[in-house]
């Protein structure tokens, strides 16, 4: 990863600027010309760095209703309940964990009954219980991640 | 707070990402059918109320060469969670941290933080420093290592946080993946 992909993984991944030239403005603070910055980007996202570039929504603003899920999953079923679980839209950063709860994924709904509902679905194509375990409170939100000179 | 017509409309175009070039709220503006003024004006407002809790590049990080991904979960008191959990999100490789209902004689662990880095020896290093910094040796606590991601992608509602989500975060972020993750099949990691 050479010095532009890091300073951009290192100052973008929060506070983009609101303004008419947000790369202009990123590109005099960085010290980089604006069409540099632009390439840059472009770059980390079709290298697969980056997933999306853009706002992270508060989902509980929305409206919506959230919450992170988990299932124990019999070990020679798991392929099997992944595809299952997946196959809901609702369903988002599925991870395998190391633990008897070894299914752990986020659920995401338009509100807190549809939430409820998915959970119900999910339970009934899978033949598993569901443990839902909402959150109370957040302490820290961003997720960043500094990469180092090399 | 009650969203407008417009900012549901602003919303929904940037689920799949700010258009990058030049001019990227004027564009948006032209495909909104209202002016760069505006857009940025309405941005401005979701930034304000939080609706937006960030602006910005979503990574990767398993890309990046995070490859360890640790959900570390505790069961700490209701009355020391609250200065616990600030604590914990304070130390620099806590990527998230939430308090999150327990689910009584199944799960008795309420404070959640993630912790991500290059490689498992490191993490675990980090976990112990987490627990002689805030004096936790007593507390249950448990350490979930990821083995496998099988979808990055948020759902449709969604807005969690970063991939990482990230992860067991639970929090909202929206991403969109440009190569296939999704669908049973998942990949072996770390």
């Amino acid at each position: 990863m050479n010095k532009l992909e890091r300073d951009l993984i290192n100052n973008l991944q929060g506070g983009f600027p609101i303004c008419t030239h947000p790369f202009q403005v990123l590109a005099d603070r960085l010290g980089y010309h604006e069409e540099t910055i632009i390439d840059g980007v472009k770059k980390l996202i079709s290298d697969g760095y980056v997933s999306r570039f853009g706002p992270l929504y508060n989902t509980e603003r929305l409206g919506g209703a959230v919450t992170l899920a988990a299932i124990a999953v019999p070990l020679d079923r798991f392929d099997e309940v992944a595809e299952q679980v997946n196959a809901f839209d609702e369903v988002a950063h599925n991870y395998a964990r190391e633990d008897a709860l070894n299914m752990w994924f986020v659920i995401l709904a338009e509100d807190e009954k549809n939430l409820q509902h998915v959970i119900t679905r999910i339970e009934n194509a899978t033949g598993l219980r569901v443990l839902s375990f909402p959150k109370e409170r957040e302490y820290f939100l961003e997720l960043h991640l500094e990469v180092p000179d090399q | 707070m009650e969203l407008s017509e417009l900012q549901h409309r602003l919303i929904k175009r940037l689920r799949d990402g700010l258009p990058i070039g030049k001019r990227p709220y004027a564009n948006i503006a032209n495909d909104l059918g209202t002016t760069e003024e505006t857009v940025i004006e309405t941005l401005e407002q979701l930034i304000a109320h939080k609706v937006i809790n960030r602006f910005g590049m979503i990574i990767r990080h398993r890309a990046l060469g995070y490859q360890a991904n640790a959900m570390c979960v505790f069961d700490i008191g209701d009355d020391a969670a609250p200065d616990i959990g600030k604590a914990m999100a304070t130390l620099p490789y806590v990527t998230l941290c939430y308090r999150r209902e327990r689910v009584a004689g199944v799960w008795p662990y309420n404070l959640y933080c993630m912790i991500h880095g290059r490689d498992r020896l490191t993490v675990r290093a980090q976990i112990r420093h987490l627990i002689a910094r805030l004096e936790l040796h007593d507390a249950p606590h448990k350490v979930l290592f990821s083995k496998q991601c099988f979808t990055q992608r948020a759902g449709k509602y969604g807005a969690p946080t970063a991939s990482a989500s990230l992860s067991a975060s639970g929090a909202a972020s929206t991403q969109t993946i440009p190569f296939p993750i999704k669908s049973g099949k998942y990949h072996e990691q770390a």
